[in-house]
């Protein structure tokens, strides 16, 4: 009992992250029909930039700022300077440019930072909290990162129901022609929608980074992660990522904790629960109807 | 022992198994410009010509291993496994419009049969484990095949990325069998009496084991080209060029587009399987550090340079996947930065290239110097006509 | 019969044969292709403030590209389009409706991911802050989509669509809205209702339309002035009421 409750604690919180990081894919993909596979990459190279920041005295919020703004210049100037020419051409063309931004920025950042394998810092404890006479695996740490993920989801929700811009960029994504005609500006929206998506990557790539080693390809598992968690939840639907994420997230830790050196199995878990959700629902767990593409 | 001369006596007698030479393969492999302009040097028959060329490819071969140092031998050979994956993987993206970064992964499957093979007391002969690869591969290769058939674009390539990660992992599950992280060490069969004779005979060079993997690596790729070179051009090239340009017609024409896209994923994996067990030669390793996604997107570069479809295409993407670390780490260690900086050069230019490419020449540099040519012959043409 | 077909002429509106002042749009020698098609040849022609010029044709005859063309979304390669005298023929897309110029598209243009109201305050996000009472006067004129205002667009019928993108381009308080067969796979008492709709605006309040439509019936029988492009050429344009009365013509190209 005592590990059922650790391990499906240590699945939410990874499940929290993976939700945050296949909401920053579906962001993009409704908005652009592109699924960013250099969401890592721009998410681990804000993480080094947080690091250097740390390390040259600054604290870890300060750079948690700066890393996540780093993260907003970084996504809108790749979206105005390099995808927007592939947007709407072939979908083939569109995946291995963001295939190559993956590429070229994972190695950009271990020719500046290098490959070396670096600790990241984490604000709050690691150490689990007290229940009763039990340690659980829910950590300060643990709290802090489910919490950062909800309150950006709150921020992202109240900014796409309530304000005009939000408005505008979802008009932007679900009717580019429509929204031109309408006055929208749609080639900002879609370059501010980028800027945010890669935020929200940024903020998943710091959290997860919290209290473990950073390397430029650390993200590499989480990208997949991400992207199942997104297919999960039918890459289309915001809400989809959240919940994709959570169930990823419980069922690669019922992976790494009940079977015996299961952690090497993680990988392969993500790969045969994409392929089974792919082959039975390609339209993911939640595809209400066709009607809705309508 | 006897296994393993008939590749060798193949080479002698009948050379018509050898190439890892860019520069020969430019001129004999470069099959539409070409053949269009000297249609009436070469065979008519698309057979004929291949073998011809299979033929100058196989000496054209043994005149570069002979004449370049050990250490290029070396980077040849590396080169022929990057131009078997490339090859299978050109076919898989160009013909059939499928992308795969699941190649590096098919890679490992091929070289870790390999490795088990060698591992044994008595390895069978090398072509049989070879073979073996393939096959262990292919089949790999049709159960991905089989989902991916289904799946397009982005979702393709997110399905395969995953296998690329994920894969590895089962290496380091299994350490018992396949070594864990740490790897298998390949023991490389010698090379048979036979070669040395023949090598002796050539050039008067001394028959290393370098050299000999060398040329077990260019008699695969050029069966691999031979035989992919035919295919292309055969009734199943064209199905797959239907598949891929004319979905919807193809369907109506009563092709079964799934059964097509998983034969095209098949075929590919087949000739990463092959690659795969050529790698673990050349390199004496399988370890999961050497397939990496890295592997999978270099890939991908090789075959997007050679402008996706084109088998000469992906052998000189392959080329550079060789030839331009080594130099892009020189000029990064002339700016300055260490070894492991200096490593990261080539990774960068891959990115920057693909990138590039897609918005600039989505055609690739070989398709785009071959629209330019194609366009300069009509316009001279054109020119001709109104001229007379 | 006015034939048009002299490019570059001016074309004024002949609304019972008598010339007026320039005319609120103004199109003139517009051209442009779809890569080696010729969708447009040089066309000309005004629609007045105040009145319902219906654009008619066959499929194909250009009628969408036209408007397409106006509003930017393709571009031309020849002639010029001005709008209150101002010329707009390279103004950027969304720069149209901020200079008065609403376009319906083709299929409505429902944002099915949208609810009602969403998808009504779309139209005003370009005018800033817009008054609840003028969504509530779109409302009055459509009774059916007020009841679901807070529903997901895409569960409207094809009439309640057009309502709403109607009002949603009336909410952009356009002088000219350009509305792209907005009777497709209506059922005619919904046409005839948003037909009527659209004469009691254009006679209360002043709104100018620029209508395409292949039922030329319907379109005709609201319509002032009739205008009819085949092959991408005007070939007429007249008076609705003439046009209804030419037998000969209807039956070449308006097909009843």
């Amino acid at each position: 009992m005592q590990q059922f409750i650790n391990v499906t604690l240590t699945g939410l919180t990874e499940g929290m992250v993976y939700a945050a990081f296949a909401l920053a894919l579906v962001l993009i993909w409704r908005s652009t029909r592109i699924v960013n596979f250099a969401q890592g990459s721009m998410a681990a190279a804000t993480a080094f930039i947080a690091l250097a920041l740390i390390q040259a005295g600054w604290s870890y919020w300060a750079a948690l700022v700066v890393a996540l703004v780093s993260g907003f210049v970084m996504g809108a100037v790749i979206e105005r300077v390099v995808v927007r020419r592939v947007e709407g051409g072939p979908e083939l063309n569109a995946v291995i440019v963001t295939l190559g931004l993956f590429v070229a920025i994972q190695a950009g950042i271990a020719i500046v930072f290098g490959s070396s394998f670096q600790s990241f810092p984490t604000p709050f404890g690691l150490q689990g909290f007290q229940v009763g006479d039990n340690r659980i695996a829910f950590t300060p740490t643990s709290l802090y990162v489910i919490g950062a993920v909800l309150v950006t989801m709150g921020l992202l929700v109240a900014l796409f129901r309530f304000t005009r811009v939000g408005l505008a960029m979802r008009a932007s994504a679900f009717g580019q022609e429509v929204a031109r005609l309408l006055g929208v500006r749609v080639g900002r929206m879609l370059t501010l929608g980028w800027g945010l998506a890669a935020v929200v990557g940024s903020l998943a790539g710091l959290l997860i980074a919290g209290g473990e080693f950073i390397y430029p390809a650390y993200m590499d598992s989480l990208i997949v992660f991400g992207f199942v968690a997104a297919v999960l939840g039918g890459l289309d639907s915001p809400i989809g990522a959240v919940v994709g994420g959570l169930i990823l997230g419980l069922a690669l830790s019922y992976v790494s904790g009940y079977v015996p050196r299961g952690s090497a199995l993680v990988n392969v878990s993500a790969l045969v629960i994409l392929m089974v959700v792919l082959l039975v629902r390609p339209g993911g767990l939640f595809a209400s109807s066709t009607a809705r593409r309508a | 022992m006897s296994d393993l001369q008939s590749p060798t006596t193949d080479t002698a007698t009948a050379p018509g198994k050898a190439t890892s030479s860019p520069p020969t393969e430019a001129t004999a492999g470069g099959d539409q410009p070409t053949a269009t302009r000297r249609r009436s040097l070469l065979p008519s028959s698309t057979l004929l010509r291949h073998l011809l060329l299979l033929a100058l490819g196989a000496v054209a071969t043994v005149v570069i291993l002979e004449i370049t140092d050990p250490f290029t031998n070396s980077q040849l050979a590396t080169l022929s496994y990057y131009a078997i994956a490339a090859g299978g993987l050109t076919v898989l993206t160009g013909m059939n419009g499928q992308i795969s970064l699941g190649h590096g992964a098919l890679m490992a499957v091929g070289a870790y049969t390999t490795a088990l093979f060698l591992s044994a007391e008595e390895p069978p002969p090398l072509p049989l484990i070879l073979l073996a690869a393939i096959v262990v591969a292919t089949a790999v290769g049709a159960l991905v095949g089989v989902a991916a058939a289904r799946l397009h674009g982005p979702y393709l390539a997110g399905a395969t990325l995953a296998l690329a990660v994920g894969l590895p992992g089962l290496a380091i599950y299994f350490h018992d069998w396949l070594g864990g992280e740490q790897g298998m060490r390949v023991r490389a069969p010698r090379a048979p009496e036979a070669f040395d004779s023949f090598i002796s005979t050539v050039s008067g060079n001394s028959a290393t084991n370098t050299k000999w993997l060398a040329y077990v690596g260019a008699i695969c790729l050029l069966i691999t080209y031979f035989l992919l070179a035919n295919l292309v051009r055969s009734r199943v090239g064209r199905t797959w060029r239907a598949v891929r340009d004319q979905e919807v017609a193809a369907e109506l024409a009563g092709i079964n587009l799934g059964a097509w896209r998983v034969l095209a994923f098949t075929v590919s994996a087949a000739a990463a399987g092959l690659a795969g067990g050529v790698l673990a030669l050349v390199v004496r390793l399988a370890a999961p550090s050497g397939f990496t996604l890295v592997l999978s997107l270099s890939l991908l570069t090789a075959i997007v340079i050679g402008g996706l479809g084109s088998l000469l295409g992906a052998l000189l993407g392959s080329a550079l996947l060789v030839f331009l670390p080594p130099f892009v780490t020189d000029l990064g260690a002339g700016w300055g930065l260490d070894n492991t900086e200096a490593a990261q050069l080539a990774p960068f230019v891959y990115g920057v290239v693909l990138i590039v490419a897609m918005i600039f020449a989505p055609a690739g540099f070989i398709g785009t110097l071959r629209m330019r040519w194609l366009t300069s012959r009509a316009k001279r043409s054109a020119a001709r006509s109104s001229g007379g | 019969m006015t034939d048009a077909r002299t490019h570059g002429s001016t074309a004024v509106t002949t609304t019972g044969g008598t010339a007026t002042a320039p005319a609120l749009l103004e199109i003139e020698g517009l051209t442009s292709s779809y890569g080696p098609v010729r969708a447009l040849d040089g066309v000309s022609l005004s629609a007045e403030a105040g009145r319902i010029t219906a654009v008619l044709g066959a499929n194909g005859a250009g009628k969408t590209t036209l408007l397409r063309t106006v509003s930017g979304l393709v571009r031309c390669s020849a002639g010029r389009v001005t709008l209150g005298g101002e010329d707009i023929t390279s103004a950027p897309v969304e720069a149209m409706v901020g200079k008065g110029m609403a376009h319906v598209p083709e299929g409505r243009g429902v944002i099915a991911e949208l609810t009602v109201d969403e998808n009504l305050r779309v139209g005003s996000l370009f005018r800033g802050k817009v008054g609840r009472e003028e969504f509530d006067r779109v409302y009055d004129l459509f009774p059916r989509i007020a009841e679901r205002r807070d529903q997901p667009a895409h569960v409207l019928s094809g009439g309640e669509r057009q309502m709403l993108v109607i009002g949603r381009a009336l909410i952009a308080k356009p002088r000219i809205l350009l509305l792209d067969e907005p009777s497709l796979g209506l059922a005619p008492r919904i046409v005839a209702q948003i037909f009527g709709l659209l004469r009691h605006l254009v006679d209360t309040e002043g709104l100018s339309v620029l209508l395409v439509e292949q039922n030329a019936r319907s379109a005709l029988s609201v319509a002032d002035v009739g205008v009819v492009l085949n092959l991408g050429r005007v070939v007429v344009t007249d008076s609705a009421r003439t046009l209804m009365g030419d037998e000969d013509l209807r039956h070449a190209y308006l097909g009843f």
